[in-house]
């Protein structure tokens, strides 16, 4: 995905562009609303993360100007104050949803998944692997013209072997894409998930291999 | 906070003495007045009658063979027992020499001027008398003669009417003595009933009610209200300070938590060594957990100072749930657990919506921290008598039965959760906020499955 | 027949303080007590028989009081009393103005009665005069000596009478000399004030040569042994006892207006037993102004009856108004036209 960051604070832009980067999106930083106005005008995003206080004015203008634009890139606040009243008010003036911080990536990620799946408003995102169809956005599976229902643990893990196919991911990288750094889980609880979702997709063409001592891969067979 | 006062007096007993007092000293006075006035309406009647005898006497006095002669008439003396059973003594002298009557009546000053009334108050006889003196003039051959009539009369029924009078002055002054008291006591209810009034509506007001006096006082009491007003507006501000204080710090820390966490995500990514891997972990877990801990302190604070004013409108809390609920099902979806919600549209409620969504949140968040993964939350709304009641249940743990009591006070955490993220200052505000709409919060565990709900009352409006 | 010149009351006080006892005493009797007690001594112008049963109905309840009852004309009763400062425990009276000139100038006390509030006020003055009799002024005539004359009913058909029959009443006419009579004094006095037919009644009984006298008493003995045809102003009470024993006696009671006298009792400022006093006046009071009134009451007793009381009679009123005519001057004036009138020899 490709994210506009409009945040003050260097380090922490500095810090959430890397982390966004680590999985694989592409991130733009503002620091300031005028900054941020230049990459809106020149460039499309999935998803812009915006601060509220800024240098050169207050997020809420920018999302505000941005609205009356007709501008529908979804926009998820980060806010530092956690006032109910100021979350709202965000709302209230366009915004998607809000993130306080500091925040879980996971419960970014989350997010903006809800918000996106919100803004397709049904147009089908799939991809497609073997005789897989797969919208990680509507969370939906389909093997052939039959349709399988995912949890969303699977549905995740599904998504991220689904994002570079015969790539070989370990135990490690899955389970921290796959929880939240506060969920207590063990490297082999990944062994679970893999085990339902190899249940899932047993009658198609994709199998999950596992590939001793390094990881999962989602191959054809 | 029970300090009890230190009294000193009472306006309203020191009002009623002192109106008493007045009372007392006007009722004394009136007895003195009325008493003056009728000594001297009975002595003005006293002398006027004295006068018309002397009259009447007088012009009964006629030159007869050069001779100063006098008739009585009847009426003059008979007219003195018509009002009266006092004793009557009367002496007719002429130039000097005894005519007729009592001669040893008290002498009378000769008369001065055009004035030719002289009225005596003396002793005849060893009682006490008042004698009228009129004089004319006749004429005589050998020339002009001065005739003067003095009349008398005791003062029997003067004193007796002077007593009957003195009687009823006194149960007049009295009668007005015990309406004025009356009317002192009224007086002093009435004039002390703004202060109880007030104290009353401050005493009733809730603890976080720090508005300004609104409702009109009499201009006596306005220092004291003002004062008050001013001493509330000091203590609003401190609090609020204390609480922009409290926003401010966690609003501070926030900033520089979220770089932290976010690089202890990054290094996580890229280190290996389990050890490692653990230490930073612990490092986010931690982090997370002063975040969360900022956050309801500022909820909390939010929670407090909005409690004062709220802004209170019709509310369909089965609508309001949904929204609250839809704003956390991405954190319950990342961990597969559903939030389902049931009920049916209930009667509006009266509220201030930021408040119950803030309450429902973190009610909400920790029951998404602490429900086993996998297991739903449900959420009802449900009338029960005149409530409307909304309920959270988790399929968790469920409370410890001696901790239900205790997990509303601020600060204290269910036994079942003290390796969790979060505090139980979630509940803390959750109750407040049920009481700011006056309703309550009511904990308890699922009857027949594992779980813990916990339950808002509101009335309906 | 005594004509006792009035002298002037004042001046008699003086002279009078040098003798013990100067006063005229007419009867004089003791009512000895059963048993050993105080004695009262009355001073009273009432004769004993007709003053007696009060006494000895007195002394039937209180019987350890002997009564020393003294009979003397009103004038000496004052003279006792005002002049002589003589000792009596009550004083009784048919002088009204005496009675009052006495209450008036000092020489009586008060007698807070308990039965006060049986007598109207007009009966009582100062609690120092109690009335107990209500005697009409009368007159007395001869029945037979009348005969053929229509009874006369008013001062008008009086005075027609007497001067369209001289010839029955020339020397045959008596009244009081009140000179000498302190009732009589009292009687013309209030005639006077009432009506002007009194001074020419009083010139037509002068050109009969009217006789005058004392007592009421003698004027009805004139009336029967024939010596009078007619008295005028005598005591109702005197005549109405004596006619019931001799019925030539004739009683009017005049209807132009009949004046009522009240007998009256005081208390003497030197009463040695003034608490026997009080009690014996108010056996009087309660005598004639109870509603039970007595048996033994020998005077006209109270008219209770329901019938509208006879507006033609006037009782003389207790008061100060009394002393009026006992002004020396007044006096003097009164007695001379009086005499004037009567007196046409």
């Amino acid at each position: 995905m490709r994210f506009l960051l409009v945040e003050d604070n260097a380090k922490l832009a500095t810090s959430i562009s890397e982390r966004l980067t680590l999985d694989g999106h592409v991130v733009d930083h503002a620091a300031e609303i005028s900054t941020a106005q230049d990459y809106v005008a020149t460039a499309d995003y999935d998803m812009i993360l915006l601060d509220i206080m800024l240098p050169d004015g207050d997020g809420r203008d920018f999302l505000n100007e941005h609205r009356g634009r007709q501008d529908d890139t979804p926009v998820i606040v980060l806010t530092a104050r956690s006032e109910v009243s100021d979350r709202v008010g965000v709302l209230d003036l366009g915004a998607d949803d809000y993130i306080t911080k500091p925040f879980d990536f996971s419960e970014l990620e989350a997010r903006c998944r809800a918000v996106m799946r919100r803004k397709s408003g049904g147009v089908t995102n799939a991809k497609r692997f073997g005789d897989l169809v797969f919208d990680p956005l509507a969370g939906t599976l389909k093997i052939g013209s039959k349709t399988v229902t995912l949890r969303n643990k699977e549905l995740r893990l599904l998504e991220i072997f689904f994002s570079a196919p015969d790539v070989i991911f370990s135990k490690t990288k899955l389970v921290d894409r796959l929880f939240s750094y506060n969920e207590d889980v063990s490297e082999n609880a990944i062994e679970v998930y893999v085990a339902r979702l190899r249940r899932h997709i047993s009658a198609s063409s994709v199998q999950i291999v596992t590939v001793r001592g390094l990881g999962y891969r989602l191959s054809l067979t | 906070m029970n300090e009890v006062a230190n009294i000193s007096g009472s306006i309203r007993r020191r009002l009623t003495l002192q109106l008493l007092g007045i009372a007392a000293v006007l009722a004394a006075l009136l007895f003195v007045m009325v008493m003056a006035y009728a000594k001297q309406v009975a002595e003005e009647s006293q002398d006027n009658i004295l006068s018309a005898s002397a009259t009447a006497i007088l012009d009964s006095a006629a030159i007869q063979s050069g001779e100063v002669t006098v008739d009585i008439p009847y009426s003059a003396l008979s007219m003195l027992g018509n009002v009266s059973d006092d004793r009557v003594f009367y002496r007719v002298v002429a130039d000097g020499d005894y005519l007729t009557g009592y001669e040893s009546l008290p002498e009378t000053t000769p008369p001065r001027g055009q004035e030719n009334r002289q009225f005596l108050t003396s002793h005849y006889l060893g009682e006490s008398i008042r004698m009228v003196s009129a004089t004319r003039r006749l004429s005589n051959a050998a020339g002009p003669v001065e005739v003067t009539v003095s009349v008398a009369q005791t003062l029997k029924r003067q004193r007796e009417t002077l007593e009957r009078i003195s009687t009823n002055a006194a149960y007049i002054g009295f009668g007005f003595f015990i309406a004025a008291a009356l009317l002192a006591v009224l007086a002093a209810q009435s004039a002390v009933r703004p202060v109880q009034a007030l104290a009353n509506s401050v005493s009733r007001r809730g603890p976080q009610d720090l508005r300004a006096v609104q409702a009109p006082v009499p201009g006596e009491m306005a220092p004291l209200v003002d004062a008050l007003n001013r001493f509330m507006a000091r203590l609003k501000k401190s609090l609020s300070r204390s609480e922009e204080f409290i926003a401010e710090a966690a609003h501070r820390i926030r900033t520089p938590l979220a770089v932290l966490r976010t690089q202890a995500e990054i290094a996580l990514r890229r280190v290996e060594r389990p050890e490692n891997r653990a230490a930073l972990k612990e490092m986010i877990r931690a982090i997370d957990e002063s975040s969360r801990a900022a956050g309801q302190l500022l909820d909390h604070a939010m929670v407090s100072f909005r409690t004062d004013h709220l802004e209170v409108r019709e509310i369909n809390l089965l609508e309001l749930a949904e929204e609250t609920l839809e704003r956390q099902r991405p954190l319950a979806e990342m961990q597969d657990k559903t939030l389902s919600l049931q009920g049916e549209v209930p009667p509006p409620i009266r509220g201030d919506v930021i408040l119950i969504q803030n309450a429902l949140s973190n009610i909400l968040d920790n029951a998404i921290k602490y429900a086993p993964e996998g297991e739903d939350i449900d959420v009802t709304v449900a009338c029960e008598d005149s409530w409307v009641v909304l309920k959270v249940c988790d399929q968790g743990p469920g409370f410890a039965p001696e901790d239900i009591e205790k997990l509303t006070e601020r600060f204290s955490r269910g036994k079942n959760a003290q390796d969790t993220v979060g505090s139980g200052l979630g509940l803390t505000i959750a109750e407040e906020v049920a009481q700011a709409h006056g309703g309550h919060l009511k904990l308890s565990n699922r009857k027949n499955t594992r779980g813990a709900c916990v339950s808002f009352y509101f009335p309906q409006s | 027949m005594r004509i006792l010149l009035f002298p002037s009351v004042l001046i008699v006080l003086v002279a009078s303080l040098l003798s013990a006892h100067a006063f005229e005493i007419e009867q004089h009797k003791i009512f000895p007590a059963r048993y050993e007690g105080a004695t009262l001594r009355i001073i009273s112008n009432s004769d004993i028989d007709i003053f007696a049963p009060m006494v000895e109905a007195f002394q039937r309840r209180y019987p350890s009081v002997s009564v020393d009852y003294t009979v003397v004309s009103s004038t000496e009763l004052m003279k006792a009393l005002y002049d002589e400062k003589q000792v009596f425990d009550v004083a009784i009276s048919s002088a009204m103005d005496l009675q009052v000139k006495l209450a008036n100038d000092g020489f009586t006390r008060p007698h807070s009665s308990s039965v006060a509030e049986l007598m109207p006020d007009w009966a009582r003055w100062r609690d120092h005069v109690f009335a107990f009799t209500q005697e009409p002024a009368s007159v007395v005539y001869s029945k037979s000596a009348f005969a053929g004359l229509e009874v006369p009913t008013s001062r008008q058909d009086l005075i027609a009478t007497l001067r369209n029959h001289p010839e029955r009443f020339q020397n045959k006419v008596g009244t009081y000399d009140i000179r000498e009579s302190g009732l009589g004094f009292l009687f013309a006095t209030e005639d006077a004030r009432t009506s002007d037919t009194f001074w020419r009644l009083n010139e037509v009984m002068g050109t009969l040569n009217a006789k005058l006298y004392c007592c009421s008493a003698d004027m009805i003995s004139g009336i029967t042994s024939g010596e009078l045809v007619l008295a005028y102003n005598v005591l109702g009470s005197y005549a109405s006892a004596r006619a019931a024993n001799d019925p030539d006696i004739g009683i009017l009671h005049l209807e132009d207006f009949t004046t009522l006298m009240l007998r009256s009792a005081i208390i003497p400022v030197g009463a040695e037993h003034p608490e026997v006093a009080g009690t014996f006046i108010d056996e009087l009071i309660t005598a004639y102004w109870s509603k039970e009134g007595a048996d033994y009451y020998p005077y006209p007793k109270l008219d209770r009856s329901d019938v509208a009381p006879n507006l033609s009679q006037r009782a003389i009123r207790l008061g100060p108004g009394l002393l009026v005519y006992q002004d020396n001057l007044k006096r003097q004036n009164f007695l001379r036209e009086w005499q004037n009138a009567i007196i046409q020899r």
